[in-house]
């Protein structure tokens, strides 16, 4: 075994495109427009007057479902940076739509599949989730935890805490008899039970997923061996690298609304937002944003160039899930009062960059990654 | 812009046939290149440039590196052309560009900054030097203290601010003014930092004259001019993609490598955190350049210097830590007189007390968070108790 080095790094267009500028702008009205605050917060009480119509909006008016489906399996053929720009709107309004799991997740585990009939579905607008507890950061962590497993020709197992649902086509990766093997599960197949739970980010619903399926039901795995761990990798480092823009999305809107409240808003006879030691946490923040945008950016471009993929997508789930929390704990505080308030769109934020900074690998399960893909290696045990 | 470029690799190619580096002395071609339009392009024909976008600048210079030519040493007379060529040009007479801009281009003459005192820091327009006219000669009778002037040592001319009208408010009693650093009453002392070395000086100007030839602008615009020489060092900024590592993380992650036996857990969280977050501020500084390229320079930018700052203090702090008794070990205290400063340069102890200076130097850490906070987000200014008064009533 070689000793490892330090990728260099390779010189990526970060600029957005006039599409990519289009793109968003499209995005952020229809988001604007499907996605508002009463909306976003009812859904903790138990109302969904939003999920519908965001994703229809999304996905017909748009047609953005199937941005990352090929266009030989019927869909658009276009690449992370464009799911990017969406993804980053969606973390701006807080969308509850299963763009980031469906779309991007689910969607790049078939095509590196090459999954052509469900790929097919997904280019129609279904949606498919990946039934992996909502942390996993690669398909190593995934074999360590409480995988299903297929034998004795059942499917058994249970994962607790998966996003994504509901969807119209389970993604199941399991420990098969040949090792790791990926099923297709009709979620209403008899011995699927799912269990919506009480979710932190009631934006992105939360879910238990209980397996006892005959594997006749379950059919033939997709794929089997180390094509599903090459495979699962994949899928997360892409959903991790675009969750990146969604927490850069986030951390914008945070500091864009903070720094309008603080415009507004008088005490002492001042205008708030004068005050230095608000304006000193403001432009670190500021700072902080703007590294948060070109790092996600990177990320995009490294996932749509296919180099440099794994350190660009740690660097950029370690560093935007920090900006991101930061950002909506900071929005929160310098909002006072109001921002304590269920009435406020701020917490909603704040609920959601602390859930993304859970989802896909923790920044410290990113930062333990990329130690050994930048050579700085742990201390090593020694006596005494 | 591609015409553009064929034309200029065309003259590159012109000058190199008539004055081959090979045989042709430094200084000679230093001037014919000059004389080409050559040596800044987005300067005016005559005046050392032919007129074109600044970005076409690096191609020439890497053309005529590659054919070993020789350039003009411009790290040795970096206020020169980064700060005082672009004031000049901006603000002097046909006479000034004339007389100025060949010099100094050519290395010939060195220039310095008089700005700072010790009495006006971050409150630059505070300065208390006086610039009085001498009605019989047509001068101007400099006295006052400058402190943080680099190069003032081996410096030919300087660019100063001065105060020409005490009965105004601050501002607006300011000129600006070409000195000359050789005239009787130019006092240059070393200003020892905390490393031990002396990268800067004081100035001490007494009974100095300047003649009327030199003043730059008119009587009280010096602060929009030095606003002038202020934005052009953020615009000298940009030029080469960065590897990774580069700078204060590299030195500080060979030293993780080198050393398996000081490894500490707490440590290398430290480190992993502190090596993404320069890769962050890689990545922007790629992004803060390729905008500027397309000529549509976005806002990034004003925060660059203030991570970078944070960064080299956390880093350097970090090294001589991890170092243990190894960075217990001074280089050397002496006395030296630099004339390059290198923040990754000499050992970890060294490194960890210069980027002290990294969020002092060239505006404050404090002050450029109100910049970003008033002109980026719009966010109000500081109450100012000295702005209606006549600069010889403030307190101090």
């Amino acid at each position: 075994m070689t000793a490892p080095t330090l990728p260099p790094a390779p010189e990526l267009d970060l600029l957005a495109t006039d599409v990519e500028t289009d793109l968003r702008r499209s995005v952020r009205a229809v988001l604007a427009k499907t996605c508002p605050t009463e909306a976003l917060t009812a859904l903790a009480d138990g109302t969904d007057d939003v999920t519908a119509p965001a994703w229809t909006a999304l996905a017909r008016d748009l047609g953005l479902v199937a941005l990352l489906v090929p266009e030989e399996h019927g869909g658009a053929g276009a690449g992370p940076r464009e799911a990017a720009v969406v993804a980053e709107e969606c973390g701006r309004a807080c969308a509850p739509v299963p763009f980031l799991t469906s779309a991007v997740l689910a969607t790049a585990l078939l095509v590196r599949l090459g999954a052509t009939e469900p790929l097919a579905r997904l280019a129609e607008g279904g949606t498919a989730a990946l039934v992996v507890p909502a942390a996993t950061r690669s398909a190593t962590g995934w074999s360590r935890g409480a995988v299903p497993r297929s034998a004795d020709g059942r499917l058994v197992g249970d994962v607790r805490g998966v996003v994504g649902l509901p969807a119209e086509l389970l993604l199941v990766p399991v420990d098969g008899p040949d090792g790791p093997a990926l099923h297709l599960v009709d979620p209403g197949a008899e011995g699927v039970t799912l269990t919506a739970v009480t979710s932190l980010d009631a934006t992105r619903p939360l879910t238990d997923v209980r397996l006892d399926v005959p594997l006749e039901g379950a059919g033939t795995p997709l794929a089997t061996g180390d094509t599903v761990t090459a495979a699962l990798d994949h899928a997360l480092a892409t959903a991790a690298g675009l969750l990146a823009a969604e927490q850069a999305g986030i951390a914008a809107w945070c500091l864009e609304q903070t720094v309008a409240h603080l415009s507004e808003r008088r005490q002492f006879g001042r205008v708030v937002g004068g005050f230095q030691a608000l304006k000193h946490r403001l432009a670190d923040l500021y700072a902080e944003v703007g590294q948060a945008s070109a790092v996600a950016a990177h990320a995009a471009a490294a996932l749509g160039a296919a180099t440099d993929v794994p350190v660009s997508v740690a660097v950029a789930q370690a560093f935007c899930s920090e900006v991101a929390v930061h950002a909506a704990e900071e929005a929160v505080q310098l909002h006072g009062g109001l921002g304590m308030t269920w009435e406020s769109p701020v917490h909603l934020r704040l609920k959601r960059a602390k859930a993304d900074h859970v989802l896909l690998g923790s920044p410290d399960s990113h930062r333990d990654a990329l130690a050994r893909l930048i050579d700085l290696p742990s201390p090593t045990p020694k006596a005494g | 812009m591609s015409e553009q470029r064929h034309d200029l690799e065309r003259r590159v190619a012109t000058l190199l046939e008539e004055h081959d580096p090979a045989t042709t002395g430094r200084a000679e071609f230093l001037r014919a290149r000059w004389d080409a339009g050559l040596a800044w392009v987005h300067f005016p024909e005559g005046l050392g440039g032919l007129g074109l976008p600044r970005d076409l600048q690096p191609h020439v210079d890497d053309l005529l590196a590659a054919a070993g030519a020789p350039d003009n040493a411009p790290e040795r007379n970096g206020i020169g052309l980064g700060m005082a060529a672009p004031t000049i040009l901006a603000h002097g007479t046909p006479e000034q560009h004339r007389r100025f801009l060949r010099p100094l281009w050519l290395g010939e003459e060195i220039w310095c900054q008089l700005f700072s005192e010790p009495g006006a820091g971050s409150d630059l327009a505070a300065v208390a030097t006086r610039a009085v006219p001498d009605e019989a000669t047509g001068e101007w009778v400099v006295n006052g203290q400058k402190v943080w002037t680099s190069s003032a040592h081996l410096a030919d001319f300087a660019i100063l601010v001065a105060r020409t009208d005490p009965d105004v408010p601050k501002h607006g009693g300011l000129s600006y003014f070409l000195l000359g650093m050789r005239e009787p009453g130019v006092e240059v002392r070393p200003l020892r930092q905390l490393t031990g070395e002396a990268e800067f000086n004081e100035v001490f100007l007494t009974d100095v004259r300047v003649p009327g030839t030199q003043l730059l602008g008119a009587v009280g615009e010096g602060w929009r001019i030095a606003n002038t020489t202020l934005n052009s060092e953020r615009v000298s900024i940009g030029g080469q993609a960065v590897p990774r590592e580069a700078g204060m993380v590299g030195k500080v992650a060979a030293t993780w490598r080198a050393h398996p036996e000081r490894r500490t857990h707490g440590a290398h969280q430290r480190l992993l955190d502190l090596w993404v977050q320069a890769e962050a501020a890689r990545i922007t500084g790629s992004r803060v350049r390729q905008q500027l390229a397309v000529g549509a320079p976005g806002p990034e930018g004003s925060a660059t210097k203030l991570v970078f700052a944070r960064l080299a203090q956390q880093l350097s702090a970090l090294e001589v830590e991890l170092l243990g008794e190894e960075g217990l070990r001074y280089d050397d205290w002496t006395l030296t007189r630099p004339e390059k400063v290198d923040f990754t340069g000499r050992d970890a102890g060294y490194r960890y007390l210069r980027a002290k200076g990294n969020s002092i130097e060239g505006g404050t850490s404090e002050i450029l968070r109100n910049i970003i906070a008033e002109r980026v987000l719009g966010l109000p200014g500081e109450p100012r108790v000295d702005k209606d008064v006549a600069w010889k009533d403030l307190p101090r």
